[in-house]
């Protein structure tokens, strides 16, 4: 499975620790969804640094779809709003 | 509901897969189609192969049936040249019969030999289209790979424009990492020429070179002092005549040092 974080590249990972890095991503949603603005941060630092160290970072000219992609670690919980708000296509909760 | 990795995913993916549905695979289909075209092509030819038996089978019969038939007709010259007419008769009756036997099967094996014919033709043709099928259906899925792989490029690379603006932020990380690194540098130049840092490239002036530099820049000193007492004493042109005189003294001195040396 692979991880992109934006800004730095992608991130090789095994499926088996999907669901660790499931609830930090939930806990993540859900504090950007009711703007908790330090949560937030706190959380994407936590899911970030686990994904770096459970992952393997791919070579950057390695050409592999991603199957999740991970804000940057400096992204705002403004802009990480906005991306997903883009354009209408996310589908329905 | 998904967490912001699968959603951000999702988003890029829609991005890049507009063009393709990945619930259906067309290459599936392709190929789906092209195995019932073959089994077409295949009963066509087990049909040709069942008109070729039978036709062959009323052959074999026609044989019998001419030989038959020519049996006959010589047993009834036979009969008629022994004067049996009347087992002449019987012969060519029989010999009649065999022959309205043999016009039927002459009938049905021209049908079939017609048959034969068109099956023959529409087995080459269905061939011939399944071939082209054949070609097409790969062609379509190369494409559709290529399709695909585009994409898949396309899906990797939106992920990296999305960073673009990164980009941006990132030169400015460098930018004011060189900026630091370059005051930084200056001030250690400072602070080297101050001596309060040592400097351990040897580029400097070691102590001891300080010492001997105070030294010499001191005997300047003494020198330049010297110079000016003695302008003062004998005025400006007094002074003059001391460089003047300076300069026959030393050409004046120069016979004199080298016995000098001679002596040592």
């Amino acid at each position: 499975m692979i991880v992109r974080v934006m800004g730095e590249g992608q991130v090789a990972l095994a499926e088996s620790h999907l669901a660790e890095l499931n609830k930090l991503d939930e806990e993540l949603l859900t504090e950007m969804e009711t703007g908790d603005g330090p949560g937030f941060r706190r959380t994407l630092t936590a899911l970030l640094s686990r994904v770096h160290e459970l992952g393997e970072p791919l070579p950057d000219e390695a050409l592999e779809p991603s199957d999740l992609i991970l804000p940057a670690p400096d992204a705002t919980i403004e802009e990480v709003r906005e991306l997903l708000s883009e354009d209408g296509l996310i589908p329905g909760p | 509901m998904s967490g912001v990795m699968k959603r951000m995913g999702m988003i890029f993916r829609a991005k890049a897969n507009k063009a393709l549905d990945r619930a259906e695979d067309p290459r599936e289909t392709l190929d789906y189609s092209y195995q019932k075209q073959l089994e077409l092509l295949q009963k066509v030819r087990r049909g040709v192969a069942d008109v070729a038996t039978s036709r062959k089978r009323l052959e074999l019969q026609l044989n019998q049936l001419q030989s038959q038939s020519g049996k006959l007709e010589d047993q009834g010259r036979k009969a008629l040249a022994l004067g049996r007419e009347d087992l002449a008769r019987e012969a060519l009756s029989r010999r009649a019969a065999l022959q309205q036997q043999v016009t039927d099967l002459e009938t049905q094996h021209a049908t079939l030999q017609g048959e034969e014919e068109k099956l023959t033709l529409a087995a080459q043709r269905l061939q011939a289209k399944v071939d082209a099928f054949r070609t097409k259906k790969e062609t379509i899925k190369a494409t559709y790979t290529a399709a695909q792989a585009q994409t898949r490029i396309g899906e990797a690379f939106s992920g990296i424009s999305e960073e673009m603006g990164d980009v941006g932020l990132a030169i400015q990380r460098a930018e004011d990492k060189t900026a630091q690194l370059q005051a930084r540098a200056g001030a250690i130049d400072e602070l080297l020429a101050s001596g309060a840092l040592d400097d351990q490239s040897g580029m400097h002036k070691d102590d001891i070179q300080a010492e001997l530099d105070r030294l010499s820049g001191g005997t300047d000193v003494e020198l330049e002092l010297q110079r000016m007492k003695a302008e003062l004493a004998g005025g400006p042109s007094a002074g003059q005549q001391a460089i003047e005189g300076g300069d026959e003294q030393s050409r004046a001195q120069q016979p004199q040092d080298t016995p000098r040396f001679d002596k040592q």
